[in-house]
């Protein structure tokens, strides 16, 4: 049972994965979404949807998530639909064939802002911003990288060529990324009156995104603690069975 | 003429009338139930073989139902599970589940293999018992690998190629097997589609194989820490409630820490790589196996040649199928053998070394390591083994179970009899 216990002690440090590629160590942020009672904060989601929409979306898609899943942001129906509205989608074919436009709904998927892949790369010189989605998941370091590339613009050492069509980032393997500062500090207005520095804006948008990539990771924590509980409540009372129903084999040899 | 039918134990109408006629009661019985004797003086590390049995039935189920969800193309699969991970009910807790079984059953299985390894449960009469165990083993990490590319992700396309060009050295008809797997010249679509149909099939292999292994361990009865013959029955209790219950208990604390994993750290045993959709045309900087195939892609990558170095792979796992004759030693349990013990923590400690080393990048200090812990692995085996018997003097044996246990310090075996009293 005490090696069980070292081994569940050890499981909770703060290890992001076994395998993950080598990464520059970055920023390490305590989350609210850390630890095994982790929550998201709902109020820097919503800064953080402001800010993916406001200025991420205009090159990053994420087409995993639907509008109607912000309703975990804290949203109600009619802000959503309202939300969703807001975008044009393309649907169809309609009854003539044809592929019609019209406003989004609470059911569509977040619009991307590019049609393909190709039409995507065209537009940024070649490099394919990624699909935000999963991108928390899908980096060695997860959020802290995430965070910690969305601040890593820095000037770059003066003996260091940056191509053009290149920048320079503290943080990104290699350190020349493709992707153009994206965050400069006010760059939006926060609804609820926050102010917009670039490190709140960087903290906000990962949240969200580490939402996006994980919307189930609450419940996901709840159950888990109420499945564990569950099972060491199980094991205290099998072990208990077990001593009973072994005492006469113990007993005869002792 | 009525008296004359054998009539069945079970006391129950229907039980026994059924029993009677199809004795499959009788045969549960005897496999898993009151029936079964057991060795009485079994100790924690003999849970994992039906732990093994459970986490399989556990993948199969969870598999199932991940299939009703999953399409298996390459412009839809890594839809699809992103799709059961947030529109499924319940989705997410399925595939975490599957995801992390895979590892969990790896990791109960080697602990099951080190058990088989420290008590030499694998020696005669038990060698067929042994590898059919083996076979298991083959068939799980085929298994894996297959489920490991259906999510399409980054690490299933290209860990899919590497693997599948291990074939390609084979002379002369290397390339078309490669094209044979693969169903292309690549990998792709047809491949996906195969790999999907064989990864349903192959766990209701393994079932079968593992049948087997019951059949073949219960010709003789489970081995026993003390690698002794049990010669009384007094050193026996049957399986059901002693076993049962043990097992039971050793189930609980297993699944707790198995939820660990599923619950808070789902990720953690794989790559981030495979949350990148599959692009044929950009290469990841590092390929790496899953953890539980680590130590296999170490050796592999530790011989410079091509050929050689699938040779070695297969060759590592290749070298436990004749085990029970590398081995030659008569006493089965490490507990009497002071020399083999020793040449076993090390050998256990190299193999985690290759584990660790086959997620590293191949440079600098790593591929001396990996030649130096490749060379072991084999040198245990070829080399360690064969010779241990020869030079080494094992402890004098118990003459039963309840020997060493109940008289401590009685003449001829007292080293032996401290030992086991811990």
């Amino acid at each position: 049972m005490y090696k069980y216990f070292i081994f569940i002690v050890l499981c909770f440090l703060p290890i992001q994965s076994f395998s993950a590629g080598p990464s520059i160590k970055g920023e390490t942020i305590d989350w609210g979404f850390n630890g095994p009672f982790g929550k998201f904060n709902k109020s820097s989601l919503q800064r953080g949807l402001q800010v993916y929409t406001e200025v991420c979306s205009s090159c990053h898609s994420l087409k995993y998530i639907a509008y109607r899943n912000l309703s975990d942001l804290g949203y109600n129906k009619s802000e959503i639909k309202a939300f969703a509205s807001t975008f044009t989608v393309t649907d169809g074919p309609n009854d003539d064939g044809e592929m019609f436009e019209r406003p989004g709904m609470p059911a569509d998927h977040f619009v991307s802002p590019y049609p393909n892949m190709n039409a995507a790369r065209a537009a940024n010189g070649g490099a394919y911003p990624p699909d935000l989605s999963l991108i928390t998941k899908a980096r060695g370091g997860g959020a802290d990288y995430l965070y910690s590339l969305l601040i890593g613009y820095k000037k770059p050492p003066e003996n260091l060529e940056v191509r053009e069509g290149l920048y320079y980032n503290k943080y990104y393997s290699g350190n020349l990324i493709a992707m153009p500062q994206p965050l400069y500090g006010e760059d939006v207005t926060y609804a609820d009156g926050t102010n917009a520095s670039i490190e709140q804006m960087a903290s906000d948008v990962t949240e969200f995104l580490a939402w996006a990539a994980e919307p189930e990771m609450e419940v996901r924590k709840r159950t888990g603690i109420a499945a564990i509980t569950f099972l060491l409540i199980m094991a205290v009372l099998s072990y208990i069975a077990k001593q009973q129903i072994w005492a006469n084999v113990k007993k005869k040899q002792a | 003429m009525k008296s004359s039918i054998p009539k069945s134990q079970f006391k129950n109408p229907v039980i026994n009338w059924i029993d009677t006629r199809l004795p499959i009661f009788t045969a549960v019985n005897e496999a898993v139930g009151t029936e079964h004797p057991t060795p009485k003086n079994l100790n924690y590390w003999w849970n994992f073989g039906s732990l093994a049995g459970v986490t399989l039935v556990i993948m199969i189920i969870t598999g199932i139902a991940l299939a009703m969800n999953y399409t298996a193309h390459v412009d839809h699969a890594f839809d699809s599970v992103e799709r059961i991970m947030r529109d499924v009910n319940g989705g997410w807790l399925i595939r975490y589940i599957h995801m992390n079984g895979a590892s969990f059953f790896f990791i109960v299985v080697y602990i099951h293999m080190a058990r088989s390894l420290y008590y030499g449960s694998y020696k005669a009469p038990r060698e067929l018992l042994w590898i059919l165990g083996v076979v298991i083993y083959l068939l799980m990490m085929a298994t894996a690998f297959l489920g490991y590319t259906l999510p399409w992700g980054q690490m299933s396309f290209w860990g899919a190629t590497v693997i599948t060009n291990f074939f390609s050295v084979i002379p002369f008809v290397g390339e078309p097997i490669v094209n044979w797997l693969l169903g292309g010249y690549t990998v792709d679509n047809p491949t996906l589609n195969r790999f999907y149909a064989l990864h349903y099939l192959l766990p209701f292999v393994i079932a079968g194989v593992i049948l087997l292994h019951i059949v073949a361990l219960h010709r003789f009865g489970s081995n026993n820490p003390l690698g002794i013959d049990i010669k009384s029955d007094k050193d026996m209790i049957p399986f059901h409630p002693y076993y049962t219950i043990k097992d039971f208990f050793g189930l609980a604390v297993f699944l707790a820490v198995f939820c660990v994993f599923v619950f808070f750290l789902p990720n953690f045993l794989g790559h981030p790589d495979n949350y990148v959709p599959a692009d044929p045309m950009s290469t990841p900087a590092h390929i790496v196996p899953e953890w539980y195939l680590s130590p296999f892609y170490a050796i592999l990558r530790a011989v410079p040649d091509k050929l050689l170095g699938v040779l070695a792979m297969f060759g590592a796992i290749g070298i436990l199928f004749i085990l029970p004759w590398l081995d030659r030693s008569p006493v089965r349990s490490a507990h009497y053998r002071p020399m083999y013990k020793i040449f076993y923590i090390i050998f256990i400690i190299n193999m985690l070394g290759l584990g660790y080393l086959g997620v590293q990048n191949p440079e600098g200090i790593y591929i001396l390591l990996g030649r130096v812990c490749t060379a072991w692995y084999f040198i245990h085996f070829l080399v360690v083994m064969p010779l241990l018997n020869i030079i080494e003097t094992p402890m004098a044996l118990p003459k039963s179970v309840s020997d060493p246990i109940f008289s401590s310090g009685s003449s001829g075996m007292a080293p032996a009899a401290r030992r086991s009293k811990k």
